[in-house]
């Protein structure tokens, strides 16, 4: 029964290879420059970051430039969108401390992928990278975060450590029809 | 009025005359008809060109949007803008919010984008063996889904200051939406065995970005292009939107343009909205918890006097189907079934009823449900002693918050808010 032996081989193989091809052939293959230009998501290991650099000193000037004090205020507080610079000092715990971006994200990449995606209101996308680097230096700067003189850029970057530490919680692995917390009966 | 219907007759009997010479026969019951004795006409409302090609509601129906909260986040805000709008539950019956109606939250006001269909793509790519680039027309021609989901805002929380039930439950909506399943896509893409999130961008100014579990995506996530019958409309998301059933709002992504197979929790500025201390309080803020509130009689209506009511409201749940709802109308002392209109779906809004006749003395009336996975909605004064924390008026569940609305019934028949 040789041929059923080739028979079953094959199918497993056919199988196999379907749940890895297109079904419907739907949907057309993006290029790279297309998925480069499109992409503008930095997650934490800051693998997306281009090319560029800045510091607080060009991001306060950048700062300046670009009107953000309009509305975020001069120091980056008392503006009518949310405030940027944290009034409680160091010593105050983090999670004490206003729940502001630039200061209680865990990853510097957080800011930096904002400040790209979202920034200035109504001229979003049009900061220079250099910019971002420099401007996402600026309020780590004003939050004690990083020394005036340090250079941002996409070594660097991912690597600042920032005060929130590792003291905030994963989430659990979710699954269909499980409660939204294990023992939770509500 | 008189020469309105005088007019009618005329036309009528002209009519008649105009069918009778038509159609040879007819002329007797016609002329019965015009000749019947008088009785009010309404007011008629005159046919337009616009109200054949698109019909409006009724001006008696007056229902609307308001801004939310009230008293809370200023809205408009110092830019100008509307954030949060609540639909009118109050005035709500069965189980869909009319697109018109339903609620909009946004990150950056009331402006939205104004897409053209034709050039609006969806690029998925990042962990997959084969990225690929959908337009909507390449979406349309995929087997679709047509599903009824709630989708809720995280800030869908009531509190004693709220007096309607717009005020303490409107940023909740349901709609059937129509799409195709994330699930269909990604597997026409070929996910890689080391993705475990996906990140989805809209194409609205802040480009807002939440992080999802994969298992997510294979379950029940609709990129939807309809919505009640029609094409998604600006403020939900046109030309198209993510629908995550039971998740909070703000991961339903509207505008949606790009999703991301990623390896880790990407933490960009949605899900920084999401960082807890606690990783408890964390899943709280993730599927949305079993809930109900009671919408007719509620805050600031009026019964107008002893006797028969059905009690109508909604009940839904981020954990399934609604398996039950219990309506008591003495203060939570007892407890009774209240009855389904309709089968509930999951992840959506369920209508439920329960027949009463109100003796005309103060009491309290409220709502609790469980749902198909044996989730119970807590009262506030359950979940602070489950967390072991002293209970005051002011207790703020943790999460979403899931907890029983309690409306008052006074004795001249008015109603007020439960918490206040």
């Amino acid at each position: 029964m040789g041929w059923l032996r080739v028979l079953v081989f094959l199918l497993l193989m056919g199988g196999s290879a379907l749940a890895q091809s297109p079904t419907y052939g739907v949907g057309r293959t993006p290029t790279a420059e297309e998925i480069r230009a499109l992409d503008i998501s930095v997650g934490p290991t800051g693998e997306e970051l281009p090319p560029g650099q800045g510091s607080a000193k060009q991001g306060a000037e950048v700062y300046k430039q670009k009107g953000c004090a309009a509305c975020h205020g001069a120091t980056g507080i008392g503006g009518p969108a949310p405030a940027l610079k944290s009034k409680a000092g160091p010593d105050v715990p983090i999670w004490q401390r206003e729940r502001i971006l630039p200061l209680r994200s865990p990853f510097a990449t957080t800011v930096w992928d904002y400040l790209n995606r979202g920034m200035p209101v109504n001229r979003e996308g049009t900061l220079t990278a250099d910019e971002v680097y420099a401007l996402t230096a600026f309020l780590l700067y004003i939050n004690g975060v990083i020394p005036e003189d340090e250079v941002l850029d996409a070594e660097s970057l991912p690597k600042v450590k920032m005060p929130i530490g590792d003291d905030y919680a994963s989430l659990p692995d979710w699954k269909p029809r499980t409660r939204r917390l294990r023992g939770y009966p509500y | 009025m008189g020469s309105k219907r005088l007019d009618r007759r005329e036309l009528l009997k002209s009519s008649a005359k105009v069918a009778g010479g038509l159609t040879l026969g007819a002329v007797a019951p016609a002329s019965a008809h015009a000749q019947a004795p008088a009785h009010e006409h309404p007011t008629m409302i005159k046919g337009s060109k616009e109200l054949i090609a698109y019909g409006e509601r009724s001006h008696f129906v007056t229902s609307v949007r308001i801004s939310h909260p009230p008293g809370g986040r200023p809205s408009p805000d110092a830019f100008g803008k509307v954030f949060h709008v609540a639909a009118p539950l109050q005035d709500s019956v069965g189980v869909i919010t009319p697109s018109s109606l339903f609620y909009v939250a946004t990150t950056r006001g009331s402006f939205m984008p104004d897409i053209d269909p034709t050039q609006h793509t969806l690029m998925i790519h990042g962990l997959v063996d084969r990225p690929l680039t959908f337009t909507m027309e390449d979406l349309k021609r995929l087997p679709s889904v047509t599903r009824l989901h709630f989708i809720e805002c995280a800030g869908n929380r009531h509190n004693a200051r709220h007096k309607t039930v717009q005020e303490t439950h409107g940023m909740t909506s349901c709609a059937e939406w129509t799409g195709v399943l994330l699930s269909t896509l990604l597997k026409e893409c070929g996910v890689k065995g080391t993705a475990t999130w996906f990140v989805a961008e809209g194409a609205e100014e802040v480009k807002g970005a939440s992080s999802m579990p994969v298992a997510k995506a294979m379950d029940d996530v609709l990129v939807a292009y309809g919505m009640n019958g029609e094409p998604l409309r600006p403020q939900q998301g046109f030309p198209l939107r993510l629908v995550i059933p039971g998740f909070e709002g703000i991961f339903s992504t509207k505008y949606v343009r790009r999703i991301k197979l990623v390896d880790r929790y990407y933490l960009n500025y949605n899900d920084f909205g999401h960082l807890d201390q606690d990783p408890k309080v964390a899943a709280l803020d993730y599927q949305i918890g079993p809930k109900s509130v009671i919408t007719y009689p509620s805050g600031e209506q009026q019964l107008p006097g002893r006797g028969f009511y059905e009690i109508s409201g909604l009940a839904w749940s981020g954990g399934g189907a609604i398996r039950s709802v219990e309506v008591s109308t003495d203060g939570g002392k007892k407890w009774n079934r209240a009855e389904f209109k309709g089968t509930p779906q999951r992840m959506a809004h369920t209508r439920f009823g329960y027949q009463w006749n109100w003796d005309g003395n103060e009491t309290v009336i409220m709502s609790r449900c469980t749902d198909e996975i044996g989730q119970a909605q807590p009262t506030r004064e359950q979940v602070a002693k489950y967390w072991n924390v002293p209970f005051d008026r002011n207790y703020r569940v943790p999460g979403l918050d899931n907890s029983v609305q309690p409306w008052r019934i006074a004795r001249d028949g008015s109603v007020h808010n439960g918490l206040a």
